[in-house]
């Protein structure tokens, strides 16, 4: 691949990027959230259409316009979330596009005798009879990448693999791409987990904002250096902070740990405290655990959570977002759309929206007051629309997201969590938005903010706390964080960090 | 939420990519003229529909039957019941569910009203009550578990609705409660039909609106009031829109989902009451369908069936043009085939029309 541009609307993700993969080896994509690692994945597999720059396999051009193009062209792609059917068979999920047929009719034991070949390659041998979805996670990615193999697949492009696998499994599926390396499959491998990147690596190439950084032999880049392409990074001076003078304990955690899905914690043992005025940085990357943190605390998982908090020194458990909103803590979620914001109602009634029992006294309705509210609360954020009545659907990104904080000034937040408060947002509504969060602390809210944006981060915690696969793996003072040293921490390395001073880092055992 | 999903993954293409900040300049509406921007919203769409229906009934008005005040009082009756169903479902549907049941939960209500009024010969002051009650629990039932229990809206009201069926033969013996009582020796006795029933088969007004409309209008006064003006209807609106979105901003998502059924129940127990008067008896068998009849007003109206969009004053539209409609062909001597056929054809060709609108 060569020169690939990608823009979304006028903000551009990748620009002239080149990337190649040779035949029987593991080429290791690097980067940190948001380099354009998935966007350039997603060129490769056909995904993304739209995009400037070519293609070329053995030297001639092509350009995936599907993802049943981009397979026959020998390009597979082990996503992260597998692409499995689950209530279908095994068989029927390798052969799902081009099972063998006899006059329409699918030939069910010669497709199952098929299978069976395939798996064995991988040195699986399971029922291929069974729908996929009763084998483990790590099982159904062998399946995966044993119908990536039966497409004759060239170039297998593996997206985070071992993030839902323990470390055995792990260890299978390196033996396994080991193996396929030795077949001549060129393998790309996207992680953000240092020791597997030190351990599997051949070539690696950094992205960073979308820019190539470099390409170079994984033997020529020890991880101190890598840190140094992934984040070298000027920081922008939009971000500042104003620290007002802290004032008492607000927030407390003590052994926090939070279970979504019953019985394996997405966050465990987490205590940390806020003061108010403070912001707290959650540093980690994808998987640190710390956007379910928030969601645990804020009662999003109901009951699922151990540990204590305190608020203002006062014990709490909350179990419904409505006893966390009740208490003070606003909770601005990652994705306004999916979460933050009902677009099909107007700005007024989503500001509105935490606040309604207040706002709404006795039950019934007070538009005026509802009104007044929504002015109140988006005058000073400079928002841009025609009218208040209108549905937030119509905004713009940066727009929507003003009118998910407004939300959250209603209530008048002691504790604010914010997941991504600038994600996807453009650099004036940015800058509306570090002011808004420096406002609050100075009228005494805690903070405790998510951001996947290193510069964000620096510049606006005053403390960081980095986690690394729902464990806290290190706490930094604004003194002593530099870039290198939370990456170092978030993914998990033991690496010394090759700057700043050695006590910067970590309090806390790392894994 | 799961109704709404299923509908989102038959129908799609309905969400506008995220379009551009708007500002004054380039907003398409400060160009276009008032007239077709009313042309543009529901509201627009959902009169033009009725504005069609009845000039369509004034071309074809079977010899001037169309003009006269009879027929139109008689539209409005029939559509009645429909429409205090209508009203229910629509509270539903903005939040996002779908209620099945409300057809049976009518019949159950008519045959406990008829048994009670009728044969017990209770006073309308008790009988009114209970069955409103009987049909909020019913519904209650429902959304429990729909709402707590998780269940999809479409399965937990299409068992209340066989289950309500079922409650409503047994209680009726099979059979329908007529004022024709029987007694213990086999013999028939007739009773007088109760004075509730006389009161809402009645006409007011110097004999040109039936009480079943005025019953109608009262109900979606009681619908709009909860869906525009309370608290609990915002609730709805916002829980349609965005289930999740409202869980997190501390809307009590399970509490106002099962005040939706909760409702739904109790307008289904007034639809019921209605058709009992109107039939002056309880059938078991009543009600039947109804409640699709219902879902069509509503979504012709231009309620969308993904929750959070909608309305009540778009309910009374669609519950107009279904009802004026059903009244055309029906004075044109079309045969019931014909006129189910073309309610078939005409709540396609108004979904379709809704549907650009977005």
């Amino acid at each position: 691949m060569s020169g690939i541009t990608k823009r979304f609307g006028s903000a551009s993700v990748l620009n002239n990027v080149r990337f190649d993969v040779c035949s029987a080896e593991v080429h290791v994509l690097a980067g940190e959230n948001g380099a354009g690692k998935s966007t350039l994945v997603k060129i490769l597999a056909g995904v993304h259409t739209d995009f400037e720059g070519q293609i070329k396999i053995n030297g001639r051009e092509v350009r995936p316009r599907t993802t049943l193009e981009a397979s026959a062209l020998g390009i597979a792609v082990i996503h992260q979330e597998l692409s499995l059917i689950g209530p279908m068979s095994v068989a029927d999920n390798i052969f799902l596009d081009r099972m063998p047929t006899r006059a329409g009719f699918v030939q069910d034991k010669l497709q199952a005798e098929q299978a069976v070949a395939c798996i064995r390659q991988l040195g699986l041998d399971i029922d291929v009879r069974e729908p996929v979805e009763r084998f483990p996670i790590a099982v159904q990615q062998l399946i995966e990448i044993a119908k990536a193999l039966s497409q004759n697949a060239k170039v297998i492009i593996m997206d985070e693999p071992t993030s839902a696998l323990n470390a055995p499994e792990a260890e299978r599926l390196f033996a396994l791409i080991r193996s396929l390396k030795e077949r001549g499959c060129g393998i790309v491998y996207i992680s953000h987990k240092m020791e597997e990147i030190e351990r599997i690596a051949d070539r690696i190439t950094v992205l960073r904002d979308g820019e190539w950084i470099g390409t170079t032999p994984a033997s020529e880049l020890p991880v101190t250096r890598l840190i140094e392409w992934m984040v070298g990074r000027k920081i922008e001076e939009l971000a500042t902070r104003n620290a007002p003078p802290l004032g008492a304990e607000r927030l407390r955690l003590e052994n926090f740990s939070v279970f979504p899905e019953g019985r394996n914690p997405v966050v465990q043992n987490v205590s940390l405290s806020v003061r108010a005025g403070e912001i707290l940085g959650l540093g980690g990357l994808q998987g640190s655990g710390a956007s379910e943190l928030f969601v645990g605390l804020f009662g999003g998982y109901g009951h699922a959570t151990r540990g204590a908090t305190y608020l203002d020194g006062k014990q709490f458990r909350f179990t419904a977002p409505r006893e966390a909103i009740e208490a003070g803590v606003a909770f601005l979620t990652n994705d306004r759309k999916a979460t933050g914001l009902v677009l099909s109602l107007s700005i007024t009634a989503n500001v509105a929206l935490a606040a309604l029992p207040s706002l709404s006294p006795g039950g019934w309705l007070r538009p005026t007051r509802e009104h007044a509210a929504a002015v109140n609360a988006t005058a000073p954020m400079r928002l841009r629309a025609a009218s208040l009545d209108m549905e937030v659907n119509a905004l713009s990104g940066g727009n929507q997201q003003k009118v998910a904080l407004a939300k959250w000034l209603q209530i008048e937040p002691k504790v604010l969590l914010l997941d991504e408060p600038t994600r996807g947002i453009d650099i004036a509504a940015k800058r509306e938005i570090y002011q808004m969060i420096n406002e609050w602390t100075a009228r005494g809210a805690a903070v405790l903010l998510i951001t996947s944006e290193m510069p964000e981060l620096l510049a606006l915690s005053d403390r960081i706390l980095v986690m690394h696969r729902g464990r806290p793996t290190a706490e930094f003072s604004r003194a002593n964080a530099t870039p290198e040293a939370v990456l170092g921490a978030a993914m998990g390395s033991s690496a010394v960090p090759p700057s700043g001073n050695h006590a910067s880092a970590c309090k806390l055992p790392i894994l | 939420m799961q109704i709404a999903h299923f509908v989102k993954t038959i129908t799609p293409n309905r969400s506008a990519p995220e379009p551009a900040a708007p500002n004054h300049s380039s907003e398409p509406s400060s160009k276009s003229s008032p007239l077709r921007r009313c042309a543009a919203s529901p509201a627009g769409r959902a009169f033009a529909a009725l504005l069609l229906v009845l000039i369509v009934g004034m071309i074809f008005n079977a010899d001037g039957a169309f003009f006269k005040i009879g027929t139109h009082r008689d539209a409005l009756r029939q559509a009645s019941v429909y429409g205090i169903l209508a009203c229910g479902l629509t509270l539903v549907i903005i939040s996002g569910g779908i209620d099945l049941a409300v057809g049976s939960m009518l019949a159950l209500v008519a045959v406990a009203c008829a048994k009670m009024a009728i044969q017990f010969g209770w006073s309308a002051w008790l009988v009114v009550p209970i069955c409103l009650i009987l049909g909020a629990s019913c519904g209650g039932v429902a959304g429990f578990v729909t709402a707590r229990l998780q269940v999809q809206p479409f399965i937990a009201t299409l068992a209340m609705m066989v289950f309500a069926r079922g409650l409503a033969k047994y209680a009726s013996g099979g059979m329908k409660v007529s004022t024709a009582v029987r007694n213990p020796d086999g013999t028939y006795r007739y009773v007088n039909v109760p004075p509730l029933f006389h009161f809402v088969d009645n006409r007011i007004l110097g004999d040109n609106v039936s009480v079943v409309t005025i019953i109608f209008l009262l109900c979606i006064l009681v619908a709009w009031l909860f869906t525009a003006k309370h608290r609990w209807g915002r609730y709805l609106y916002a829980i349609g829109g965005n289930e999740e979105a409202s869980r997190l901003s501390g809307v009590p998502v399970v509490g106002a989902k099962m005040f939706a059924y909760v409702l739904s129940g109790a307008f289904a127990a007034v639809a019921g009451i209605c058709q009992a008067a109107q039939e002056q008896q309880g059938d078991p068998e009543a009600g039947a369908g109804y409640e699709l009849i219902g879902i069509a007003m509503v979504v012709i109206g231009g309620t969308s069936l993904m929750g959070g969009r909608g309305g009540i004053g778009l309910t009374l539209l669609g519950v107009l043009t279904i009802g004026y409609l059903d009244k055309i062909l029906s004075i044109n001597a079309v045969p019931e085939a014909g006129r189910l056929m073309m309610t078939g054809v005409i709540i396609v060709i108004a979904v379709l029309t809704q549907r650009r609108s977005r």
